[in-house]
Parts: C-alpha cells; sequence; structure tokens
C-alpha cells in the first residue's frame, strides 16, 4: 500500500516535470530568425502560415503559435518557397506529409461541400420561405379582428383610467 | 463551518426551485391563485439562497480559505487581491455557480418587475425560469461542487492560470454571463406563451426589454473578451474564430435577430410564431456556448476549465430544454397566426431579411464550429476548421446585412415606396462612395478589403444619422433631441455597427508590423515612426517575475509615446504571459511587444502600427450604448407604470 503511493507521488513528480517541460517560457511567434530577407517571399509565406495549422495547437494557425512544430513548418514552407514552390505547391507540399487537418480553410471537396454549402443553402431557403410568406402577407386582405371579451373589458377599463 | 452552510444553502436553493418550477405551473393550470402565488416569493428566496452560497465562496477566495479544493486550485495567497476574486469564475465550478446566480438574479427581478403580466402567465414564466435554476442547481451540485473540502489544508494554492491575470479578463465573464443568462428570460417568456397558446403585441413588447438587456451585455462582453485577446495574447489579434468565442457570438447574433422581429410582433402583430422559436433558439445557443466552453469537445485556445463528463451532463440538459422547448413549440406554433398585413416592400419584409441574414450567419459560425466533430464522427476524417474558413463563409452576409440596413431601418411600415427613401440616403451613398474612393487611392490598391470596409462604414454611420434627421420631419433640427430615445438607440446602435466594421477592415487591412532582433539603442521605422529600444531591466511583481524593456516611440523628432512592454513569468504555474505595450491613438494603436533574449545579445522585439483598431471595441460600445438608450426609453416605463397602477387599484384592502 505504502509502496503504492509512493509510486504516485514519484509519477506525480515526473509528470510534473513533464509539464514544466512542456511549458516552458514560449518562444515568440515569428521569430526575426526564420524570416526571409525577400519581402516578397516572406509576405507569401506569412500568406501560407495563416492557412496552415499549428497540428499540436489548440485552433491556432503556425504564425501565431509558440510551439516548436509551428517553428518547423515555418522553416519548412520558407524552404520550399526558397526552392521556389507556388504557394499550392508549399501547401500540398505540407498536406502530403501531414493531412488535411493542417488545413484550417477545409477544401471544397467531398463532404466538406456540407460545410461549404450551408451558408447559401440556408439563404435560398430562408429567402423562398420569406418570399412566400410576405407574398401571403399582402395577399390576404386586412379584416379587423373583434375585440375579445377580455380585450374590452381592458379598454373599458383604461379608458375609464 | 461557513462553507458548509453556503454549501446547505445551495442544496437548500435546489429545493426551492424545484417548487417554483412545479407548484405554480399546477396552479396556472387549474386557476388556482395560490398555488401561482408560490412563484414570486420562490423566486426571491432562490436568489437570497444562491446569493448567500456565493458569498460564502467569495468569502473563502478573499480569506484564501485553502481547505477548499476550489481555492486551493486557484488562488495563492501573492495573489493580488483583484485576481483573488476573479479566481472565483477563472474555474468551472465557480463559474457555473455564478451562472446560477444571474440565473436566480434574472428570475427574482422577473417576480419583482413583472407586475404587468397577467397573472397566470408571470407564474408560467417564473416556473420555467425555476425550471432551469433546478437543472442547473442539480449540476452544480452533482457534477461540479464548489464547496468540496481538503482533508488536509495546504498551507498555499496553486496559481490562477496567469493568463487569467488580467483586469479585462476579470470582468468579462460576468458580463458573458450575464448576457447568456439573460436569454434564459426570453426563452421562458418563450415557453411560458407556449404554455398559454397566445402571443400577442404585449408579449412582444415584455420579451423586448429582457433580450435587449441580454443582447447589451454580451455585446459589452465579446467586446471585452476581444480586447483583453488583442493586449495580451502578444500580436494583437483580436478574433479568433475560436470556438469559445463563436460559442458567445452565436447567441448573439441570434439574440440580435429575436430584438428585430420581436419589434414586429409588438408593433405589427406578426412574425409570432417565428420570434417564439428564435427566442427558444437563443438561449439553445447560450446553452450550446456553455456546452462548447465547459466540455472542451472541440479543442480551443481557451478551454481553460474543461471535463468531458461534465459536459454529457450538459449535453443531457441541452437536448431536455431544447427538445421540450422543441416539441411545445411543435404542438402549438400553429396557433400563434399572424394578423398584420403588410405589402412587399415594407419595413416588416426588410426585418425580415434581416433576420434571414442574421440567423444564416449564425447557421455558418455554428456549422464551422462543430463541423469539425462531426467530419469526425460521421465520415471519420481529421479536420480543421479556422479563420480563413469564417473569413470566406460569414463576410459576406455581414456585407449583404450592412448594405440594406439603412434602407429598411427607414422604410415605413405595411406599405412603403422604395424612392423616397433611397433618395433621402443619396448623400449618404455619396459619402460612401468618396470615403471608399480616397481610401483606395492612398492605399495604392493594396487590398480591396479596407476601401470597401470603409465604404460600408460610413454608408451605415451616415445612413443611421439620415434615419434620425428623416425623423424629425418637417418640424426641423428642433425635434432632434426630443426624438424617443429608441429612435437615439437604434440609430446609435446601427451606426456602432458601421464604426466597428471599418474598425475591422481598417486593421486587417493597413496594419504594418516589424519582426527583428534589436539592442538596447537600436530603433525601428515602421510607418513614419521611429521605435527605439531604450533599455531592458527585471523587474518583480507580487506573483511572477517580470523582463521590461523601455522603449520610446518619436515621430518627425517628437517624442509620441513612452511604453513598457514586459515578459511575466510566473513560477508557481511555470507559464510566461507576454504583456504587450499599447499607445492608444484615434486613428491608430503603436503596439509593442517584447520577447527572448537572444543568444548573442539583443532581444526579439515585434512592433506593430494598427489603424483604427480602437474603433473596433468603440463601434461595439456604440452597439451597446444604443441598446442602453432604447432599453430606457419611455414606452417600457409606461408599460410598466400603468400596470402598477392598475394593480395597485385592483387589490382590494385587506
Amino acid at each position: 500500500m505504502r509502496q503504492q503511493s509512493k509510486m504516485k507521488i514519484l509519477l506525480g513528480g515526473q509528470l510534473a516535470a513533464l509539464l514544466l517541460v512542456l511549458l516552458v517560457p514560449p518562444a515568440f511567434a515569428v521569430q526575426p530568425g526564420e524570416m526571409l530577407s525577400d519581402p516578397n517571399l516572406e509576405a507569401r509565406a506569412r500568406d501560407i502560415s495563416a492557412g496552415l495549422r499549428c497540428l499540436v495547437c489548440r485552433n491556432e494557425n503556425i504564425d501565431d503559435s509558440n510551439a516548436d512544430l509551428a517553428h518547423d513548418l515555418r522553416v519548412l514552407v520558407r524552404d520550399r518557397l526558397k526552392a521556389g514552390d507556388t504557394n499550392q505547391q508549399v501547401v500540398n507540399y505540407i498536406v502530403d506529409r501531414y493531412g488535411e487537418y493542417v488545413l484550417l480553410k477545409p477544401p471544397m471537396k467531398g463532404a466538406n461541400w456540407l460545410l461549404w454549402g450551408a451558408g447559401p443553402v440556408m439563404l435560398l431557403a430562408g429567402l423562398g420561405i420569406g418570399a412566400v410568406f410576405i407574398r401571403r402577407r399582402a395577399r390576404t386582405p386586412e379584416e379587423a379582428q373583434p375585440l375579445s371579451a377580455e380585450e374590452s373589458a381592458r379598454l373599458d377599463d383604461i379608458l375609464k383610467g | 463551518m461557513l462553507n458548509e452552510l453556503g454549501h446547505f444553502s445551495l442544496i437548500l436553493a435546489m429545493v426551492v426551485a424545484l417548487v417554483q418550477c412545479s407548484v405554480p405551473l399546477v396552479g396556472a393550470a387549474k386557476r388556482w391563485q395560490g398555488w401561482m402565488a408560490v412563484a414570486e416569493p420562490a423566486a426571491l428566496i432562490q436568489l437570497l439562497l444562491v446569493g448567500f452560497s456565493f458569498a460564502v465562496l467569495v468569502r473563502a477566495f478573499v480569506t484564501s480559505d485553502f481547505s477548499l479544493q476550489l481555492v486551493w486550485a486557484n488562488s495563492n495567497i501573492d495573489q493580488p487581491m483583484l485576481y483573488k476574486l476573479t479566481g472565483i469564475w477563472g474555474n468551472h465550478e465557480g463559474s457555473m455557480l455564478l451562472w446560477i446566480l444571474i440565473l436566480a438574479l434574472f428570475g427574482a427581478a422577473a417576480a419583482l418587475f413583472g407586475g404587468n403580466l397577467p397573472t397566470t402567465f408571470r407564474a408560467r414564466v417564473l416556473a420555467v425560469q425555476g425550471g432551469i435554476g433546478f437543472a442547473f442547481l442539480v449540476f452544480e451540485i452533482f457534477t461540479s461542487n464548489p464547496f468540496l473540502r481538503l482533508a488536509v489544508p495546504p498551507f498555499n494554492g496553486q496559481d490562477l492560470n496567469p493568463l487569467l491575470q488580467d483586469p479585462g479578463l476579470a470582468i468579462h465573464p460576468p458580463f458573458l454571463y450575464t448576457g447568456y443568462v439573460g436569454l434564459s428570460m426570453s426563452f421562458s417568456f418563450a415557453v411560458a406563451a407556449l404554455i398559454e397558446g397566445r402571443v400577442d403585441a404585449a408579449w412582444g413588447r415584455w420579451v423586448r426589454p429582457w433580450t435587449l438587456a441580454a443582447w447589451m451585455f454580451l455585446t459589452v462582453g465579446i467586446a471585452m473578451g476581444s480586447m483583453w485577446a488583442y493586449y495580451e495574447l502578444g500580436w494583437g489579434g483580436f478574433w479568433f474564430w475560436d470556438p469559445v468565442e463563436n460559442a458567445s457570438f452565436m447567441p448573439w447574433l441570434v439574440a440580435a435577430a429575436l430584438l428585430h422581429s420581436a419589434i414586429v410582433v409588438e408593433k405589427r402583430e406578426s412574425l409570432k410564431s417565428w420570434t417564439v422559436l428564435l427566442a427558444i433558439l437563443a438561449f439553445g445557443f447560450s446553452l450550446v456556448g456553455a456546452f462548447i466552453t465547459r466540455s472542451g469537445v472541440i479543442t480551443s485556445v481557451h478551454a481553460f476549465a474543461s471535463d468531458p463528463t461534465r459536459g454529457v451532463a450538459l449535453l443531457i440538459l441541452i437536448a431536455l430544454f431544447m427538445g421540450g422547448a422543441l416539441t411545445l413549440f411543435a404542438a402549438r406554433g400553429e396557433a400563434l397566426a399572424s394578423k398584420g398585413v403588410f405589402g412587399t416592400v415594407s419595413r416588416e419584409s426588410m426585418l425580415i431579411f434581416n433576420n434571414i441574414l442574421l440567423g444564416v450567419s449564425a447557421f455558418v459560425v455554428f456549422m464551422g464550429t462543430i463541423w469539425p466533430l462531426i467530419a469526425e464522427m460521421a465520415f471519420g476524417k481529421k479536420l480543421s476548421v479556422g479563420a480563413p474558413f469564417f473569413d470566406m463563409a460569414f463576410t459576406p452576409f455581414m456585407v449583404a446585412l450592412g448594405v440594406v440596413l439603412p434602407v429598411g431601418a427607414m422604410l415605413p411600415w405595411k406599405r412603403a415606396k422604395t424612392g423616397r427613401v433611397l433618395k433621402m440616403l443619396i448623400p449618404a451613398a455619396v459619402l460612401a462612395v468618396a470615403v471608399g474612393a480616397l481610401a483606395w487611392a492612398m492605399s495604392n490598391g493594396r487590398s480591396a478589403l479596407g476601401p470597401i470596409g470603409l465604404m460600408l462604414g460610413t454608408w451605415l454611420v451616415v445612413g443611421s444619422f439620415t434615419d434620425l434627421y428623416a425623423r424629425t420631419g418637417k418640424s426641423g433640427l428642433g425635434r432632434l433631441f426630443r426624438l424617443p430615445r429608441a429612435d437615439w438607440g437604434r440609430v446609435l446602435a446601427h451606426a456602432g455597427l458601421g464604426v466597428c466594421i471599418m474598425g475591422i477592415s481598417g486593421m486587417m487591412a493597413w496594419q504594418s508590423e516589424d519582426i527583428r532582433v534589436v539592442k538596447e539603442g537600436d530603433t525601428v521605422h515602421l510607418s513614419g515612426y521611429d521605435i527605439t529600444l531604450q533599455d531592458v531591466t527585471q523587474v518583480p511583481g507580487p506573483n511572477y517575475a517580470a523582463t521590461r524593456a523601455e522603449v520610446s516611440v518619436m515621430r518627425n523628432g517628437h517624442e509620441v509615446a513612452h511604453v513598457y512592454p514586459e515578459k511575466r513569468y510566473f513560477p508557481i504555474a511555470g507559464q510566461t504571459t507576454t504583456e504587450a505595450a499599447i499607445h492608444n491613438g484615434f486613428l491608430r494603436d503603436i503596439y509593442v511587444v517584447v520577447g527572448d533574449a537572444q543568444p548573442n545579445g539583443g532581444w526579439a522585439m515585434r512592433s506593430y502600427v494598427k489603424p483604427l483598431a480602437n474603433w473596433i471595441w468603440g463601434g461595439a460600445v456604440l452597439m451597446a450604448f444604443g441598446g442602453f438608450l432604447s432599453l430606457s426609453d419611455r414606452r417600457f416605463r409606461v408599460a410598466a407604470g400603468a400596470a402598477k397602477a392598475r394593480t395597485a387599484a385592483g387589490v382590494p384592502a385587506e
């Protein structure tokens, strides 16, 4: 029993140490040393980076992330650009290695059409239903509805002050 | 001992909530006055009990009572008092208790100010509100009890998450929660109306102030959160389309739609069933928001306090409330026939269009937020949906909304001619195009975003004030300040949206940045500013150690600002945070961040000039202020006053 709790403490210590390693003061997002000297190429790199997810982060792009992996990806993007790839080639290169998960903007294909189409389809549906409703409203002649007993009682009440 | 009393008081509150949600409901069905009358005292007692319980938790945090597990995990003796206090809601249990407290507050407010509601209706509203309270109290007590004790109280606690140790985040959650929970009132009104089987103009008038209040708080809360991200996360992003942000944005959009459709119910007795549905959905999105934030099911930057088992419990709550309310809607919605008749071109039609756009944009945000979950469960694909998707899929709807807004706001009810309104809006259109062209010329055509945003913003701002001017009619400008506050509120809120759009597009299109290694004395030239790193010093803080840089900002030889960006290391949590130094200006912010010391001397320094940054939050504040003006309009006060007089006369002498 005691042995076991000792184990737990040991394990806890290791876990804490591991956490400390993971939480070391983060390096900055884009580092001065990583940046390319050619401003055009660097601008393209930034553009590409904004669309790539830092895989170990929560919903951050590699440009904003402090993680080491993001750093590696940033360098990789710049290496490919220096090698003369087009933006699309760079993105394809990274998707080939890391999967679609890396893209912050899901490609418009396959099941993703459900995602991309959701807005426009809903808009059309909304407009359709709205138009039918409005036309029906516009056609119905306005009929003065008599007050209910309760309502006329209230009205009398108010009028009397 | 006190902690146990707080705990006990919470359990009592749960029992009272159970009474509140059942007895008045039966009473209303059977027309038993005595049973219905239980609702009000029950709501007040519930507030007292929950309030006491919350006060006990506050005391525990203030006095650093580490015998409570929650205090131990989220507070520390050396923490400044402000963060000891905000530590209360900087965690799951405490924030849920805050949620319940606000829920009880709204319930009690409805009991106190609901004098003008018909008796059965009021009893039903309070019963539904009590039901929500009961569900959350059960959730709190059984899955996230804040009053759990530690057998051996430690001498000191863990730190509050350093990112949360910031004044902006300190007040952001209560605002956001007030907004979320405020929508529970709209929900209660909708469900009560469905049970009653009756929605009329008066209903629209009752439900509107509550929705308006909730929407206002949401606006301020969201703006504060975005501002916090702007100065705290270190590169000046203000919106990330993160699931947690979306969680607050969806109810905001739906609440905005509800505000507008409730006007149609109030003024024209039309769109009734749609408005009831929106009221249900608005709170549904609030609950989904709570679920996303609290369960961490969709990984997010903000999932500070998350636990999947609680997620399941919350999901059951959502299923219960939404399922129940929507079933009721399906059964009774038919009865809510619309009365008002209107032409194809009318304010009614424009408000329907407004609702379609706001509803669809909320749906797009919803789909984007949960798509990773659906894709993984249904198609076995792991994928991400981030900012680039939302920028592309969401923006068009907002642009469309901005384009039609000034026209819609000015069209008369029932039957309108567009010609007259369009003629009045010509100056606004001309001015907007001129501003857009000017911006285009000045920005050398690099990006269309900035000019288009400025054009749209100008159109909205000038168009809104044209609306106000048109209201004065023939009596001239003298009437301007005698217009109902609701008019001013509407105009300011619409103009605020314009200001916000200008801010967002200006900042995104024309931001300039510089990232480099600098040594003390080095100067960076950026957009006409000379930014010099003067000195770097180590400064101890209460529970952190800071590396503080001294940076001067000059323009044409004159010093514009002297700022001190910091990097703070929190040894207990083992985390570092950046404190950006920001010099706010009307037309631009200068934003400086100091980074790591470099191996061969010098510091990484990032400097940004961010045009129109403050307009984003300024616009949000304008929107909220517009809501406030509307809320204080005579119309709502008169309705309340008249009712009071009536009840006073109707109560027999005892």
